[in-house]
């Protein structure tokens, strides 16, 4: 799966789930101060990711991650058993 | 002491999503039962059940605060919207003021078997997502109401089988008469699925007269043989009678009356000398003769036992034939852990339309329910104070009583 693909799956998720709106989704964009996407949040999105990326997220490492760009290298590195 | 009155009610039930709705079906003693093949096909012995939808409620919470809400949780959502507009009180209000939350409900267990069964598959809780939790505890519903509607004050559930929506409003008046509180939420909510009753079918308690489910629910009737099923959720917003006055507030009656008593005897057949006592006990706490009840909505399920053991404790305290009496489960079902409250919602309904709703489906009196003056077909009636029963497992029993503030 290449990065544009992670991207476009993300976006589409946090759009249809998390009923965020198109315009807030920027890279840059930070999850917990932009899209007020706290904790109980995090708790989900490990459920999609695991889902629709097909791989079980490590809740220490998802710690790191600050912005949607960050959640897409997170997904892009160990997506495919990589 | 504080007085107590109600100044919002609120429902949305198997015969009515709101007021309205409720308030009509009553009238014409339309039946909200129907059957659901379902639950014979998971090997359920009866099929009947109180019909309900499920609100869509997408659009109208946040993700974040629907995703915690269980099934009764989102009933008990509407009849609350609903309450809280009948009784004036916008959302600052209650971020300026205390104001708490009391629920009746015993069981959440649609959410607890769904996360069962994904753990036993997938063997990793991580899984079953941030909502779980949240729905699968009894308290399900006072905790997320009272984070949806920001309330800063009593925040607990109450669980006293059958009797919880009604103990719910009991204790919430007796918060308010010693001065704790100036405003609680108070109501009963009830899952309506297969699983949630799957033990209590096991028990045959349920009616089978599948043919014609309308006319399963037989309250005090000769011929009647189980109890059916049903839920929702209702709301009674209680207030001091001072905070009312002060804002102005609509006074739909006055809680003049709570009563209560354990029959320290089988845990589920009840018996007569416990329902008595917590009929007199809020008789006494009402400081009214007991001439002065114009109804009584009895708790009355449409079981032999039940209803007979009822019948028998309305008897000896009221005497034979005299006051109105009628089971309201007669069209919807028994409504559990909701029923406390949504019996006084109903009771209300009939207060504030001069009616008495029909326990319909009573054809033929027996040795006990001949004893007493029961409402078969819609009544006009002036009723200027009714009383409440509800009875549960465990011999636990609750009365209400309230009057129409003149």
């Amino acid at each position: 799966m290449n990065k544009e693909e992670i991207i476009n799956k993300v976006n589409n998720f946090l759009v249809d789930e998390f009923e965020l709106e198109e315009g807030q989704i920027t890279p840059n964009s930070l999850l917990k101060e932009d899209l007020e996407i706290e904790s109980l949040d995090f708790v989900d999105i490990a459920v999609i990711i695991e889902k629709e990326f097909g791989f079980k997220v490590v809740g220490e490492e998802m710690s790191d991650i600050r912005t949607l760009d960050d959640l897409y290298n997170y997904i892009k590195q160990h997506v495919n058993g990589s | 002491m504080n007085r107590v009155v109600i100044t919002g009610t609120g429902v949305y039930s198997t015969i009515g999503k709101n007021l309205e709705e409720v308030k009509a079906s009553l009238y014409k003693g339309k039946s909200g039962i129907g059957f659901d093949p379902a639950r014979k096909e998971i090997g359920l012995r009866s099929g009947l059940t109180g019909i309900i939808e499920r609100p869509k409620l997408k659009g109208m919470l946040s993700r974040r605060n629907r995703i915690g809400l269980a099934e009764q949780g989102e009933y008990a959502y509407i009849s609350t919207l609903e309450a809280l507009e009948n009784a004036k009180i916008q959302q600052d209000y209650l971020e300026e003021h205390e104001a708490g939350i009391i629920f009746g409900n015993d069981t959440s267990v649609t959410p607890v078997i769904s996360a069962n069964d994904l753990v036993r598959e997938k063997k990793d809780t991580t899984l079953l997502g941030s909502g779980s939790i949240f729905q699968s505890m009894n308290s399900t519903v006072t905790m997320n109401l009272s984070v949806i509607f920001k309330l800063k004050g009593v925040n607990f559930t109450v669980s006293g089988a059958c009797a919880s929506g009604s103990h719910a409003i009991g204790l919430g008046y007796m918060l308010i008469k010693q001065g704790l509180q100036d405003t609680i939420i108070c109501g009963g909510a009830q899952e309506v699925n297969p699983e949630s009753v799957q033990s209590f079918d096991g028990l045959s308690a349920f009616s089978v007269k599948e043919d014609d489910p309308a006319k399963a629910s037989r309250p005090f009737d000769k011929s009647r043989d189980g109890l059916v099923p049903s839920g929702g959720a209702a709301t009674v917003i209680l207030e001091s009678y001072e905070s009312a006055k002060k804002r102005n507030a609509p006074i739909l009656g006055e809680v003049i009356g709570y009563g209560f008593s354990s029959n320290g005897d089988h845990i589920s057949v009840p018996n007569i000398d416990g329902p008595v006592r917590s009929l007199q006990m809020a008789l006494k706490d009402a400081a009214i003769k007991k001439e002065k009840i114009d109804y009584i909505n009895a708790h009355a399920t449409s079981t032999v036992v039940g209803d007979n053991n009822g019948a028998q404790a309305i008897a000896e305290v009221f005497g034979e034939k005299n006051v109105p009496v009628s089971s309201t489960k007669s069209i919807t079902g028994h409504e559990m852990w909701m029923c406390g409250a949504s019996e006084i919602v109903y009771s209300l309904i009939m207060m504030h339309n001069s009616f008495i709703a029909p326990n319909i489906n009573f054809e033929t009196p027996d040795q006990f329910s001949k004893k007493l003056n029961i409402i078969n077909h819609t009544k006009h009636h002036n009723i200027n104070t009714f009383l409440s029963n509800s009875f549960g497992f465990g011999g636990t029993n609750s009365s209400l009583i309230v009057k129409k503030l003149l």
